[in-house]
């Protein structure tokens, strides 16, 4: 994706509203790019007043940043108690051995980022895996298995097409 | 919409809002929450409101219908309620909704298969209040969650919202607000059970004008979403809740701190909020009074830390969201250096009901020192998955076999686990113990924000606690040595443990360890992350020895501790396994028993996942 200075620029103004506004503005630039790029932490430092370092600090620390482009596909398993003893190690294990990632990392052809998240709050699914947003319960090994094959199968035919 | 700005106007309005009520008009709540929209409530929704007329379906009676919040029993998902005569239909599809308006909407006839079977006597039940997950419990804060749908304010209002905010501006001042808080017994929701009145009390008498009231929805704990389904099913609540204690308290701003992993919730929150500063509830001279007060949403960014209040307030103040030491505490220094007082969801939303329902109705509910109703989501090994409310001092085998229905496949129950990465495990044998503050303490798990997992006979104990030490560990904020360095070492005995490589001597270890983390911790996380640890230690020594000693995991978990083989008599030779093993670790013909080759095999599970005979078994 394009990184666009001025857009980052309009971000960072629009939540310039006073105090704690740092958080706000690295949010909606992560939720705009699903990264941060490093332009966007020089720019939010000098517009709003804050060292870079502290920036810096912030944006390492919580866990919703990224330092990193992400995957054109997001997977991300829950790892919420109710899913831990309901399976999800076993589905994260599986989907880290397809990918050949370990969670947290993107494929290196930028296909798949994996993630795992502490907890939904949709514990009556789990064992959950959010594929590109969307909530699937009750998840089992064949049915991660059908879901990658489905994504890799729709990019086959997304390459053939161009 | 209407800018009401005097209690006798919001009465009125109130009063056409309820004539406009049809009370025998037929009412469809289907359920909105998370769970239920994943398995399709939305489209089922849709289909009640759009589709019925396209399809020919006689629709001579008028009905309403209502995508409410979560009703609780999310594993019968979607759940779609009929009334007044209120008929309880689960796992509903599109499907069905031609049926049910045709036969029950229009004829007055129960489709039996969408009825609740009680897995015990094989009985269809009708009416919600009768399934026996309904029936145990009691419904205060979360009893409007099904009925009403959080869009409108008027659902609201027509159920008696901000009734109980009219009456305390213009009747009471904020020291006898104070005093009817602390007659109710309310304590803490967040988990830690301190007094609510008595925290109000602290920081009214704090010298200075400005003050902070903050809502703590930074519901970390893993198991537990009672936060977001009350934001997500009645977020006026919280809201009133929140205005009475700034009166209170002489605060007149707010802040709802709220998790970013709950998208849905800040959206309905966020409408609540411009609705009430439409209508009054919010903003200047709040219904005419003269008090003002206005909230604010944050998000939070991730961090589990940030439940913890001071980490909180740094995250609110845009740094990183490390804690400090108390004292001094928030209600005498805390958000931008001013006097500030935090509460959970559910101690906030408790607040409207201690006024609208009267404070002797909820100190007479509960035991001596914990009144009031407790939510717990019950979750992990349990038929009936799903957000609970009942009175404090219930005992947990109500809680788990009468509302809960017990532990699915016929398993046994091996513990329950409360609290989360801050609480501990409660073995079976002590499942006659009532639900309050200080019996679960003694049996060294704690209230917590409610979340309760349940375990069967399958469940690790060791690898459960080494579950919530790799949590606390990788939430750790790193300011404090104990709790950065100390779940460092506790995870590493854990791990080892769980591969095989557990040394005599490391069961003390981890005590003496945990003790001294707990007691050298600067904030919450540190001083109670090794209690998971503790308490399964406490009773499931046994356990932890068996790892160490005699190398093996009981309960087949443990991957440097396991081994799968094919049980010779159940194979059928049918290739499945075979076809699925990911490692090609099994081998065999069609028909022929089939092998698993130990140094190939990953323990991945597959093969037991995949076999319909039960022929994998794992030692």
């Amino acid at each position: 994706m394009q990184i666009s200075i001025n857009e980052i620029h309009d971000i960072i103004t629009r939540e310039a509203l006073g105090e704690g506004s740092l958080i706000a503005a690295l949010e909606e630039i992560q939720e705009r790019y699903r990264y941060l790029p490093p332009e966007a932490i020089i720019l939010a430092s000098e517009q709003l007043g804050v060292p870079l370092s502290q920036t810096y600090a912030v944006a390492t620390f919580y866990n919703a940043f990224s330092l990193k482009p992400k995957g054109k596909h997001n997977l991300c398993v829950c790892m919420g108690t109710a899913c831990h003893v309901r399976g999800s190690p076993q589905l994260l294990d599986r989907l880290e051995t397809n990918l050949g990632i370990e969670a947290g990392e993107t494929s290196r052809d930028r296909l798949f980022t994996l993630e795992t998240i502490n907890c939904l709050g949709a514990c009556a699914l789990g064992p959950i895996v959010v594929t590109d947003g969307e909530y699937s319960g009750q998840m089992t090994i064949q049915k991660v298995d059908r879901i990658l094959k489905g994504i890799v199968r729709a990019e086959e035919k997304l390459d053939a097409q161009n | 919409m209407l800018k009401i700005d005097s209690p006798a106007h919001l009465d009125t309005w109130r009063a056409e809002l309820v004539d406009a009520t049809d009370p025998e008009r037929q009412r469809i709540a289907v359920c909105g929450d998370t769970s239920c929209r994943v398995y399709g409530s939305e489209k089922v929704w849709s289909a009640f409101t759009n589709e019925i007329s396209q399809q020919g379906v006689d629709c001579s009676v008028d009905y309403d219908v209502k995508l409410t919040g979560c009703h609780g029993f999310c594993e019968k998902g979607p759940l779609v309620v009929i009334r007044p005569q209120g008929i309880f239909y689960t796992h509903v599809g599109v499907k069905d909704v031609p049926e049910i308006v045709s036969e029950t909407v229009v004829g007055g006839r129960i489709i039996e298969r969408l009825l609740y079977t009680d897995p015990n006597s094989g009985e269809t039940i009708q009416q919600e209040e009768d399934v026996p997950f309904y029936k145990h419990q009691l419904r205060l804060i979360l009893n409007l969650n099904g009925i009403l749908d959080p869009s409108y304010i008027e659902e609201y209002i027509t159920f008696g919202g901000y009734g109980s905010l009219s009456q305390v501006l213009f009747a009471l001042t904020p020291e006898e607000v104070i005093e009817k808080v602390k007659m109710s017994g309310l304590r803490g929701r967040g988990g830690a059970g301190f007094p609510t009145g008595l925290k109000w009390e602290l920081c009214r008498n704090q010298p200075g004008d400005v003050k902070y009231v903050i809502c703590n929805a930074d519901e970390g704990d893993p198991g537990a979403y009672m936060d977001r389904s009350i934001m997500e099913g009645n977020p006026h609540r919280v809201l009133e809740g929140m205005i009475i204690g700034g009166y209170a308290i002489g605060a007149n701003h707010g802040y709802v701190y709220i998790r970013n992993e709950y998208p849905r919730a800040v959206k309905h929150l966020q409408r609540a909020i411009d609705q009430a500063e439409e209508c009054g509830f919010l903003g200047e001279n709040i219904l005419g009074s003269g008090f003002d007060f206005k909230v604010r949403i944050k998000l939070g960014s991730g961090a589990f830390v940030c439940g913890e209040e001071t980490a909180l307030m740094q995250s609110i103040e845009g740094r990183v969201g490390e804690p400090r030491p108390r004292p001094p505490y928030p209600t005498e220094s805390g958000l931008w250096g001013k006097p500030t007082n935090i509460n959970n969801v559910k101690s906030w939303a408790s607040v409207p009901i201690i006024f609208g329902k009267g404070v002797e109705l909820f100190a007479n509910i509960g035991t001596e020192n914990s009144k009031g109703t407790a939510i717990f989501s019950v979750v992990g090994n349990i038929n009936n998955t799903g957000l609970v409310e009942v009175p404090m001092g219930i005992s947990l085998r109500e809680l788990i076999f009468d509302i809960g229905g017990g532990i699915p496949n016929g398993k046994a129950l091996k513990a329950v686990q409360i609290g989360g990465p801050s609480g501990g495990c409660i073995p079976a044998k002590h499942l006659d113990v009532p639900v309050d503050y200080e019996s679960l303490n003694e049996l060294g798990a704690i209230m917590g924000s409610g979340g309760m997992v349940i375990a069967d006979e399958d469940t690790c104990m060791v690898d459960f606690a080494r579950y919530f030490m790799a949590f606390t560990q990788e939430e750790s904020c790193g300011k404090c040595v104990p709790c950065r360095l100390g779940t460092k070492a506790m995870l590493a005995t854990l791990e080892r443990i769980c591969a095989g490589d557990g040394q005599p001597d490391d069961v003390d270890y981890l005590i003496e360890l945990g003790n001294e983390i707990k007691s050298s911790s600067l904030c919450g996380l540190g001083q109670t992350a090794p209690n998971p640890v503790l308490s399964s230690i406490r009773y499931f020594r046994d356990e932890y020895e068996a790892h160490i000693m005699d190398a093996t995991c009981p309960a087949g978990v443990c991957k440097g501790l396991i081994t799968y083989s094919v049980i010779p008599e159940n194979c059928t030779g049918c290739m499945v396994c075979l076809r699925n093993c990911p490692t090609d670790a099994i081998s065999g013909g069609k028909q022929e028993i089939h092998v698993i080759d130990v140094e190939k095999c990953t323990r991945c599970g597959m093969c037991r996942s995949v076999c319909k005979f039960d022929a994998i078994k794992v030692i």
